[in-house]
């Protein structure tokens, strides 16, 4: 996975194409879990890009909806954007495309938490 | 991997053989099989490790998601039909902090239809009534 670029509150980055990642083993086509990962992974660099600072997050929720399998041998762009960003929550929404981010491969929703250390502190 | 326990429930064999690449490549594998249903296990290494000592949220979601499918597979198997399984969607909860032990997987088939199937997914370490994660998936058969 590499980055590609980003902006106040957006993160872009890479899943080349790997023949270990593949949902089915006779079509060069990604499994759907590798894109998961991705978008997991942008979400939380686009949520510290936002805050400007790194802090332990955790994912609560994490939704994904597949529009179509990525093309062959393609690679996966993985963007997420932390549209709201509260005390203890942050909000992102992403898309995943080989290409052109009008014809995605898959929207993602999802919700993270701070873990902070005054919450830490709170006893169970 | 264990295959030791081939013997308890179905051809166990069979469906190590039919995971995805991806699967393997997280070191995926099926453990054994509850009531006709296969339980997914992963143990802990480097490949699946996100924050050190965790398991990475992609690589929870990834074992979901091969449990949803695993089931899916053995449920069609039984009705005698091999259609293609297309993901429609999956969200998942994140209920725990995955530590560095095996992670098991099982799902529960909540609707099989003749178009789409909705699965619900749970996730556990070493004890079982405290899952680390949950996955309600869409999934689409042609």
């Amino acid at each position: 996975m590499r980055f590609r670029a980003s902006g106040d509150d957006w993160v872009e980055l890479e899943l080349p194409w790997r023949e270990d990642l593949l949902g089915e083993a006779d079509r060069h086509v990604l499994a759907s879990g590798p894109i998961i990962s991705l978008m997991d992974m942008a979400s939380g660099l686009c949520i510290w890009t936002c805050k400007q600072k790194f802090e332990a997050i955790a994912t609560l929720d994490l939704r994904v909806d597949y529009q179509r399998p990525a093309r062959e041998r393609a690679a996966v762009i993985g963007r997420a954007e932390c549209y709201k960003l509260t005390r203890s929550a942050a909000f992102v929404r992403g898309v995943a495309h080989d290409g052109d981010p009008d014809d995605p491969v898959a929207n993602i929703a999802g919700v993270f938490m701070s873990i902070n250390a005054e919450a830490r502190r709170v006893p169970q | 991997m264990s295959r030791s326990d081939d013997s308890i429930g179905g051809p166990v064999g069979d469906h190590v053989a039919a995971l995805t690449p991806y699967a393997r490549s997280l070191g995926i594998a099926v453990d054994r099989y509850e009531d006709g249903v296969p339980v997914i296990t992963v143990p802990f290494a480097s490949g699946v490790e996100g924050r050190p000592g965790h398991f990475h949220g992609g690589a929870t979601s990834g074992v979901l998601e091969t449990a949803g499918y695993a089931a899916l597979r053995c449920a069609l198997t039984e009705r005698g039909v091999q259609p293609q399984l297309k993901p429609i969607n999956i969200t998942v909860q994140f209920l725990a902090a995955a530590k560095n032990e095996t992670v098991f997987a099982m799902a529960r088939i909540n609707k099989l239809g003749r178009r789409n199937a909705n699965l619900t997914v749970e996730a556990w370490q070493s004890d079982r009534s405290r899952p680390v994660a949950t996955a309600v998936m869409n999934i689409l058969m042609v």
